[in-house]
């Protein structure tokens, strides 16, 4: 009993930490690139608005960084405190992306401290700028070495186990493992959307609520084409994710797609419930449409739950978190088509208060389609903590105290978010873009225009 | 040399690295708080913020480093530390997160309040000792593996001499490497009244580091004799350190030649530090870990080797370049840039 408690505690820490974890760590991927990105533009276009756009955007980053790495620190311990027997066995097969990992980190964080300490060092600003590549690359490098460790988790392979002993390790396939392509494409694109799509909600609203200025209206282009570019990338990597776990980890698809029969020509069912005996209420099904999804094709055979012991099959209840993470992708999809549409057209203001209102949703709703993503993606391979190896039950500590340890975690974390969203507010009510725009760069020329 | 030394050795010296930076940032923190208290802030407060803003994240990755590298090339000192450790571990994480985020806060956010100036200085003392904490099982002696699983023995470890006495050194020596740091940083940046106020607090310091470092030597006998005989053997590691240490004290009370001082200081910590680690070996974890038994396999350590290498052509540069932007760069530490 006491055993039982230890895991399910472990679980919960462990879901705690990531979920918190991932709100900064999602940041940290995507913003440096749109503050490289924005800065850049500046230095071409010699506009100053940009430039201000990237100092700005940089000075809140640095407060989200931090956070990220203090959490990113608990995870990568809590790993080994949590789950000592699963980090024995699998140390030896995924230290190498791990130590790897840290090395990209490493080299993010060296290079981010050049970065924000050089702003005016050097005669020619594109020397700046170039210090921004290495924190982008280190970023990337980093999403992409813990990326293969996840998907490792999900398709284990490089590696022979008997017993609790590990035999015949290849570091490199293990590493390049049939989930690493797709999920490191998913991760990457859709920080990078996430990302862009805050930073417009950001600005949406302070157009909203104060009046749009020549800056606020360039940040808001500039962000709502990131979205909607980064946007279309990550429906591809979704679709290619679906593709592959029809071929390689067809029970989370088919629990996700609460897809209990294998057959040819399957539905797709949307939202709807279960009821007591686990038949679909209140659903859409849309004919043929989970075949397309799997293998391109309206007639193919998708293996259903029934393939399975019962005892290795996922919760049923991740369909949901599957039908909002896509849901959410769409609307960001949606909205960002929608402000380019509204752009083009002369006729058209794309500064209006509904559609800003669309793009202020858009940002919470974008990190909220990465919680659901990941929660299905890891609730969705349960029970196992190392898919077809080990079972989660056989990799948590033994130590009976993780419940306080779950209350103190709790409590840092509370205070961690409480903090950050104040002092990031803070930052930026006390100093607003046009007075810091005419003290920075008077030569600016500032027309301020009411909604 | 196999790969289970050429780990332990990378792993240690990065043990070290860390050790040294860590220090100059938690020693910073107390020294800024006893500062504000006794109303002298205004004088070390730029040195400091100067010095750390650029590296606090780097600082961090030293310590990120050496346990995902441990576990990398040791996976079996994650079952028992990990199953041990689960308390301070987690405190240890509670603090540094604390301390990182709270730092950027203040330093890229809003200005300086009294509370966090207290918890920053508080966690600078506290995260030492309970990272030591880790060391000290180490030793053996205070875990016990039964059909269970292995558990921590928190009585044992709480009434031990041995370990109250590292956790004395390790606070210490955190004031001792700071201040020996920021006296050269001062005095770089030409700044008078900071390096006459840090330099008193680096010989103040001084004496009871070399206080704690023979206790912790006397407590090693008792607790554990086969580690302590072996250190004897390395007498002349230890004779070193001491050597280094007297020059240091030495200069620094002379006011002469500070880089020199500091590196003194780095060298004094070498030798006690590798001859401790040299001493520590076979064993990683008393009595239930060697070298040998924990190893990874060899196609894995090999590829940690050549990860290391090619990681290492990417970072000597890297910080190479940072020091000489933020450390030796004469008008940074100056304040000009």
């Amino acid at each position: 009993m006491m055993e039982f408690d230890s895991v399910t505690m472990s679980r919960m820490l462990t879901s705690l930490t990531l979920a918190f974890h991932i709100i900064f760590a999602t940041i940290g991927v995507g913003v440096p690139l749109m503050i490289s990105i924005a800065e850049f533009i500046g230095i071409k276009k010699k506009d100053a608005n940009y430039t201000l756009l990237a100092r700005r955007w940089t000075r809140g980053f640095v407060i989200t960084v931090a956070v990220g790495v203090v959490t990113g620190t608990a995870i990568g311990l809590q790993l080994s405190l949590l789950w000592p027997s699963f980090m024995q066995v699998a140390g030896n097969v995924i230290s190498l992306p791990l130590f790897l990992e840290t090395f990209a980190f490493f080299f993010e964080a060296i290079f981010l401290g050049a970065y924000l300490y050089t702003w005016d060092r050097f005669n020619n600003p594109i020397y700046h700028w170039l210090f921004s590549i290495p924190v982008v690359i280190g970023a990337g490098m980093s999403a992409f070495f813990i990326t293969t460790v996840n998907s490792f988790m999900n398709t284990p392979q490089g590696f022979e186990l008997e017993g609790r002993t590990i035999t015949d390790i290849d570091p490199l396939e293990a590493m390049f493992n049939p989930a690493t392509p797709t999920k490191v494409f998913h991760v990457l694109s859709s920080s990078y959307l996430t990302s862009a799509a805050i930073l417009a909600a950001i600005t949406a609203f302070i157009i909203l609520k104060k009046k749009s200025t020549d800056y606020h209206k360039k940040a808001l282009k500039l962000t709502m084409i990131a979205t909607f570019f980064f946007a279309i990338l990550t429906a591809i990597a979704g679709d290619l994710s679906a593709k592959f776990l029809a071929d390689e980890q067809p029970e989370k698809l088919a629990a996700g797609e609460w897809h209990f029969e294998t057959e040819e020509g399957a539905d797709l069912i949307l939202f709807g419930t279960l009821n007591e005996d686990n038949e679909v209420e209140n659903a859409l099904r849309l004919p043929n449409a989970l075949s397309f999804l799997s293998h391109g094709d309206f007639n193919s055979e998708v293996v259903g739950l029934d393939q399975f012991p019962e005892e290795e099959t996922p919760p049923l209840w991740i369909h949901y978190m599957f039908d909002l993470m896509v849901m959410l992708g769409m609307y960001a999809l949606g909205v960002s088509f929608l402000y380019i549409v509204l752009s083009k057209l002369k006729r058209w203001n794309e500064h209006n208060k509904w559609l800003l209102w669309l793009i202020v949703l858009n940002g919470p709703f974008a990190m909220l389609a990465i919680e659901f993503g990941w929660i299905f993606a890891e609730v969705g391979r349960q029970p196992w903590i190392l898919r077809g190896y080990m079972k989660v039950s056989e990799g948590a500590t033994t130590s009976p105290h993780v419940e306080w340890m779950l209350l103190l975690f709790l409590g840092l974390y509370i205070l961690l978010g409480v903090i950050s969203v104040r002092v990031l507010r803070k930052l930026f009510s006390d100093n607003p873009a046009e007075v810091e725009l005419e003290h920075r760069y008077p030569e600016v020329d500032q027309r301020g225009v009411d909604v | 040399m196999s790969y289970e030394l050429v780990g332990i050795t990378v792993l240690w010296i990065f043990l070290y690295g860390y050790l040294i930076v860590a220090s100059i940032d938690f020693g910073a923190g107390f020294f800024a708080y006893y500062a504000k208290q006794t109303k002298q802030d205004h004088i070390i407060n730029k040195i400091i913020s100067r010095y750390l803003s650029p590296v606090w994240e780097v600082t961090n990755v030293f310590f990120v480093f050496f346990f995902v590298g441990l576990i990398g090339f040791f996976p079996d000192t994650a079952y028992y530390f990990g199953q041990t450790l689960l308390i301070p571990g987690s405190i240890a994480i509670v603090l540094l997160a604390i301390r990182g985020s709270f730092y950027a806060f203040e330093n890229y956010g809003s200005k300086q309040s009294s509370v966090y100036m207290f918890l920053y200085g508080a966690t600078g003392l506290f995260i030492p000792a309970s990272l030591a904490t880790a060391l000290t099982i180490s030793e053996g002696g205070f875990i016990e593996e039964t059909s269970n699983g292995v558990r921590l023995l928190t009585g044992e470890l709480l009434t031990s001499p041995y370990s109250w006495s590292v956790v004395f050194l390790a606070i210490v020596s955190v004031l001792f490497i700071s201040s020996a740091f920021l006296t050269f940083y001062a005095n770089r940046a030409n700044d008078k009244p900071a390096m006459e106020l840090v330099r008193k607090y680096m010989i103040f310091w001084s004496s009871p580091t070399i206080i704690a470092s023979l206790t912790t030597f006397i407590a090693m006998s008792q607790h554990n004799h086969r580690h302590f005989e072996k250190m004897l053997d390395l007498w002349w590691m230890f004779g070193l350190s001491v050597a280094f240490f007297l020059g240091a004290v030495f200069l620094v009370y002379q006011r002469k030649r500070l880089g020199l001082a500091f590196i003194f200081v780095m060298f004094q910590f070498f030798f006690a530090f590798f001859g401790y680690g040299a001493g520590h070996l076979p064993y990683l974890l008393e009595p239930y870990i060697t070298l040998q038994s924990s190893v990874t396999n060899d196609t894995m350590g090999l590829a940690l080797v050549i990860a290391f290498i090619a990681g290492l052509c990417l970072l000597i540069p890297s910080l190479i370049l940072l020091m000489r932007m933020f450390l030796f760069d004469a008008d940074y530490v100056k304040g000009n840039k």
